[in-house]
């Protein structure tokens, strides 16, 4: 045979573009990362079929909380009154037009609740909304 | 002054540390990052101050919702898993229906997106929210 063992060939592994490549991995983790979460309330979704990706990034979503005895909190704002929802979503609407307000309500929740913070939203312009619910046919 | 231009040091930061840095910062924000997108059902609500546009009663589907989670469509009681099929027919007889939903106060949330859901799966792109009756 024409190949001998002895022909050895320097197998390694280039590491000097390592550095570039984790830079970019880091830039783009970076850029994805949204730093501000909330604990918001503890809620059990609703389940549904036709659930669907929220199209904007995590930037323009508010989240609204509504348990089953019936507390209200946005973001991290305990809401007091349902009306006060007005002013606070008339102010995120208005500091980012793209809002879109993710609705985590519980499944024990009253529609009478639900429908007045529907209003108060109308009213404070927010009108893109979201019924946050996990995915899971009945 | 002591410091004369020509004392020339090669000053230079040393690097070789520097990929050992940003694999910590890497790190960290692979571990702050949640990619998970949230999920739901969307909804586009109406304007405020909306004025009332009247609509021929035969493009009107009504479901109302009761305490008790039963739906109520057009005056007969459905079964909420049959609301898409039966919706989307009378899409299909009339495209331009909207749906008029409407829940009563005591009525649990849960059975309102199941409702909504049954919308989205018939694709009514028309609905209406009626305000609950004040007691």
């Amino acid at each position: 045979m024409e190949f001998k063992k002895n022909v050895k060939i320097k197998l390694a592994i280039p590491t000097a573009s390592m550095p570039d490549i984790i830079f970019m991995l880091l830039i783009f983790f970076m850029v994805a990362t949204v730093m501000r979460t909330y604990s918001g309330l503890k809620v059990k979704l609703p389940d549904a079929d036709k659930i669907q990706k929220l199209d904007v990034s995590k930037r323009h979503i508010t989240t609204i909380w509504v348990d089953k005895d019936q507390n209200i909190v946005m973001d991290d704002i305990t809401v007091k009154d349902v009306k006060d929802l007005r002013n606070l979503a008339y102010l995120k609407r208005a500091d980012d037009p793209q809002l879109v307000v993710t609705l985590k309500a519980d499944r024990l929740a009253k529609m009478g609740l639900i429908n007045k913070v529907h209003q108060e939203l109308r009213k404070g312009s927010a009108l893109n909304i979201n019924y946050a619910a996990t995915l899971g046919g009945f | 002054m002591l410091l004369g231009k020509k004392k020339e040091k090669d000053v230079e930061i040393p690097s070789a540390s520097l990929a050992d840095i940003v694999f910590l910062l890497l790190i960290f924000f692979l571990v702050t990052t949640s990619i998970d997108t949230e999920k739901g059902l969307d909804l586009v609500l109406p304007p405020p101050n909306d004025q009332e546009v009247k609509i021929p009663k035969k493009n009107i589907a009504n479901l109302f919702i009761n305490a008790s989670g039963e739906a109520m469509l057009d005056n007969e009681i459905v079964e909420v898993s049959q609301i898409s099929r039966i919706i989307k027919d009378k899409l299909f007889e009339n495209p331009l229906l909207i749906v008029s939903l409407k829940t009563h106060k005591d009525s649990d949330y849960d059975v309102y997106i199941h409702v909504l859901d049954q919308l989205k799966k018939a694709d009514s792109k028309r609905i209406s929210l009626a305000e609950p009756d004040e007691e």
